[in-house]
């Protein structure tokens, strides 16, 4: 089979930029060249696709630690009692794995790495509005993570993820106070990359391209920055008042000091729920992208899919007292929050329901991207439905803090968000380097992560529905088995990742070239400029011709 | 009514437990309707439309919106996510709002054990013993971090908080002994923060009462410390065997030159065990970190005694 979407030759209507320049004979200089070969080149870019990469090789590593201590985490519970750590260990473990995943790796991995790269391309933009402001995103991302990374160095803390008072402000680990500085830092990273987006969104599509002709990866970046910009600093208050209160005393959250612990918690989810979107609403970007590239479909309900991310981006600061059903809150907040959290739900189903109808009547291509979305769809569906039961009040009660959450946010973030990246991974990549990926081998990897994922995970719904708490260091024998099979599962996962990640490095130098538009799609940074994107993305100035999706009037040509 | 534990939910031991499982199977029947119905059409779909080798790209023909299809698919999900709105409200509420016939016991969670008492005066750690066919409030708060009282087969969950009480409760008409959880990460032991509820019939729990409410009498100090030992959570981090828990072994500590973390050393006595149990933190043993909770105001005299005892009969490797 092919790498690519191999058709019989047809006639082209839109004309795609030829890699080799007529005038020379030889190929295109492009961004990859251009801005210069050295370190230094790289270390003071202003382009927006360098800046991509520079974030595409620092969120890999941190993916790479997160998905160690996440292996380690599931070694030590394939049975009951110490296994490899002590409780100690364990608890610094789940604190690493959840802080470094979410603050270094979900959070800015779509935005920051596609989306930096996609955006002006696919607006037709030379670059975001402030590229000087863009790398100073990267810088402070490196620098937020080095006092996280520090924090493990020193001792790692051990108050999981969330930082919850007053075990924050009072446990022995000296470690808080570093992770939660990297924590603060790493928020203005995103705060300047959604302001960037929001501006370059509003002033730098090429003429033609109005609002509703944007594609809809476009308005899913859009809705995430104004979460980002309007959130995060809410987050990054809680925590400096976390500092404040553990380096000098000062009491706002430890009741031994006059404060109130669920007052924290309120602040924390202010941020942390809306977070949850700006990491998948990026991900449904991706998924619009790919299903309509992939089906050869104008997308259904366009106008709908672009409401519903606005929607969805507003409704989300509304919602997060449904992290907090059994903290103690009056009956009157509870019941309020519960009906904005089954509200949020319904645009979200719309995307769903207009994704699988994109699908009805296409030319349906089954490309390494396309399994990935198509899994998307499975995948978050789950995690989707899953959130009715513990947005339904009586039985959050019981679900509230077991396994059951971990499994629900696991099929949300991993099932949604990391099957979006990858499959936006494998969908860029050509576009990226130049270079096709060896298909066999991406597939390999996609179907361990589809099964290793689901037999991680599907197993932790039941193991919290039968009452097994999360953040357990040990457990009663009767839920051994569920574990043990999902830390065989873990191991799956992990070897699918590593697969995936083999495959795409290799094909960064061995994989052969990929021309400008090998999926013949629609979008600008297709058929506008070549692969790799010259060094200000367009010769000239991107010229709207087509709307993203219009299958039905354009034939896009494979080039290869 | 049948309270064995299903696929999905473990035993049903509580009176609210039906009302809240029934909510639940319905959301996860409607669920797995959703799913079936997305999930499939998006199979057939796909293979349906799939792209034969050979093919020509066809312009595209499929529709590109319906404004009945949008609102259908808008209108019969928001029906049904109101009606378990409305249905997981109502069950919440009557897991809200306390009987008011309902027996008060006091809950204490502290790092990392749970202590119990009656308005008798009777007091017990890590299990709650209550009478069956009787509504139960438990009026709850921490010494230290927040924890949550989480009891699988009563369905019921609530955090316990340092700074205000907290209220929950149940009734149970099947005596049995269930399990019950920590279920706010609240450090170290977080995991090992678990105990049991135990119900039984009117009769035995008089009796019950009657007993732990007088005092314990015809033990022997050793005997009396060997119980508290297990009964107050010391064996939780303390072990008597000589290997090092979260805190030291009791083997062999008694009249034991010891080094503290500070730098200072003494011979382990009676003053000591004493302080160590009311201000654990005073003199931490090299080695070890400073996690120990205070028993004062959860241990009487008479039980210091007893556990001063029991340590004392463990000194120089021989009981």
């Amino acid at each position: 089979m092919s790498d690519t979407v191999a058709t019989a030759p047809i006639e082209s209507r839109i004309a795609v930029p030829k890699q080799i320049d007529p005038k020379t004979g030889l190929p295109r200089p492009n961004f990859l060249q251009d801005g210069g070969k050295g370190l230094k080149s790289w270390l003071f870019t202003l382009d927006h696709k360098r800046i991509a990469v520079l974030y595409l090789i620092t969120i890999s590593v941190a993916f790479f630690l997160g998905g160690i201590f996440a292996l380690l985490i599931r070694l030590e519970l394939f049975e009951p009692g110490k296994q490899f750590f002590n409780a100690e260990q364990y608890n610094k473990l789940f604190t690493l794995h959840g802080a470094i995943m979410i603050f270094l790796f979900i959070i800015p991995s779509i935005p920051a790495i596609l989306g930096n790269f996609v955006l002006p391309l696919q607006i037709g933009a030379k670059d975001v509005a402030f590229p000087r402001l863009n790398l100073a995103s990267w810088y402070i991302y490196v620098f937020g993570s080095l006092f996280a990374i520090a924090s493990i160095i020193i001792s790692a803390a051990d108050t999981g993820w969330t930082f919850y008072t007053p075990y924050s402000s009072s446990s022995s680990s000296t470690a808080v106070i570093p992770m939660t500085i990297g924590v603060f830092i790493l928020g203005f990273s995103s705060i300047f990359t959604g302001l960037n987006f929001i501006v370059t969104v509003h002033k730098l599509r090429t003429p033609g391209m109005t609002w509703f002709k944007m594609p809809l990866m476009i308005w899913g970046l859009y809705a995430t920055a104004i979460i980002q910009v309007l959130a995060t600093p809410v987050l990054g208050i809680t925590v400096l008042l976390l500092i404040l209160e553990r380096a000098f005393g000062i009491g706002i959250f430890d009741p031994a000091m006059g404060g109130d612990p669920v007052l924290y918690q309120h602040f924390f989810w202010f941020y942390s729920h809306p977070a949850v979107y700006i990491m998948i609403l990026p991900g449904m970007g991706i998924i619009s992208e790919l299903i309509t590239a992939f089906s050869r479909r104008k997308i259904f309900g366009y106008t709908f899919i672009a409401f519903s991310s606005m929607a969805i981006a507003l409704v989300s600061f509304l919602v997060w007292g449904h992290h907090m059903f059994v903290s103690g809150q009056s009956e009157i907040a509870v019941m309020i929050f519960s009906f904005l959290t089954f509200m949020v739900a319904i645009p979200s189903a719309i995307k769903v329901f207009n994704w699988t109808v994109t699908l009805y009547k296409g030319s349906i291509v089954f490309s390494v991207p396309m399994l990935y979305a198509l899994s998307f769809l499975f995948l978050f569906t789950i995690g989707g439905l899953t959130g009715l039961m513990i947005g339904t009040l009586s039985v959050d009660v019981h679900l509230h803090d077991t396994y059951f959450i971990v499994a629900h946010f696991h099929y949300v973030m991993v099932g949604g968000t990391v099957m979006a990246l990858m499959g936006g991974l494998f969908y860029w990549w050509p576009k990226i380097w130049g270079r096709m990926y060896n298909r066999t081998w991406a597939l390999v990897g996609w179907i361990l992560t589809f099964v290793g994922f689901n037999m991680t995970f599907f197993t932790q719904f039941i193991l919290g529905a039968r009452g097994m708490p999360r953040r357990y260091w040990t457990y009663l024998d009767q839920y051994q088995p569920l574990h043990g099979f999902s830390s065989v599962g873990s191991f799956i996962l992990g070897i699918g990742f590593l697969i995936s990640a083999i495959v795409l490095f290799v094909a960064v130098h061995h994989g052969r070239p990929a021309g400008s538009n090998p999926w013949g799609a629609l979008t600008l940074e297709w058929t506008q400029t070549t692969s790799p994107p010259v060094e200000h993305n367009f010769d000239g100035e991107a010229v709207y011709e087509h709307g993203p999706y219009d299958y039905d009037k354009v034939i896009p040509k494979v080039s290869i | 009514m049948d309270t064995t534990a299903t696929f999905w939910l473990p035993t049903a031991g509580s009176t609210v437990a039906h009302e809240v499982d029934s909510t639940f199977m319905f959301i996860v029947w409607m669920s797995t309707f959703f799913f079936l119905l997305i999930v499939g059409l998006m199979v057939f779909f796909a293979w349906r439309y799939r792209r034969r080798s050979g093919d020509e790209v066809k312009l595209d023909t499929g529709p590109t919106h319906s404004k009945l299809l949008e609102a259908t698919w808008i209108g019969i999900p928001l029906v049904l996510v109101m009606i378990i709105f409305v249905w997981g409200f109502r069950g919440y509420m009557r897991m809200r709002v306390v009987p008011a016939n309902a027996l008060e016991i006091k809950v204490t969670g502290q790092q990392w054990f749970w202590s119990f008492s009656y308005p008798s005066g009777a007091t017990t750690v890590n299990e709650l013993v209550v009478p069956a066919d009787q509504p139960i409030k438990l009026l709850m708060s921490s010494k230290d971090v927040i924890h949550s009282f989480y009891v699988p087969a009563f369905r019921i969950k609530q955090d316990v908080l340092p700074n205000r009480y907290t209220v929950a409760w149940f009734e149970s008409k099947y005596p049995g002994s269930y399990q019950l959880f920590c279920a706010e990460y609240c450090g170290t032991n977080h995991s090992e923060m678990i105990g049991k509820v135990r119900v039984l019939p009117h009769a035995e729990y008089a009796s019950w009462l009657e007993q732990s409410t007088a005092e314990v009498t015809g033990l022997s100090p050793v005997d009396y410390g060997r119980q508290l030992y297990k009964s107050k959570a010391c064996i939780t981090c303390h072990t008597v065997d000589g290997s090092p828990g979260n805190g030291p072994s009791f083997l062999g500590v008694f009249g034991k030159e010891t080094d503290f973390a500070d730098g200072s050393e003494l011979v382990v006595d009676e003053n000591y065990i004493r302080e160590s149990i009311l201000s654990p933190r005073a003199k931490v043993v090299a080695g070890f970190q400073p996690i120990m909770p205070t028993y004062q105001g959860v241990l009487t005299d008479k039980e210091i005694d007893g556990l001063i005892a029991f340590i004392k009969s463990l000194g120089g490797g021989s009981e």
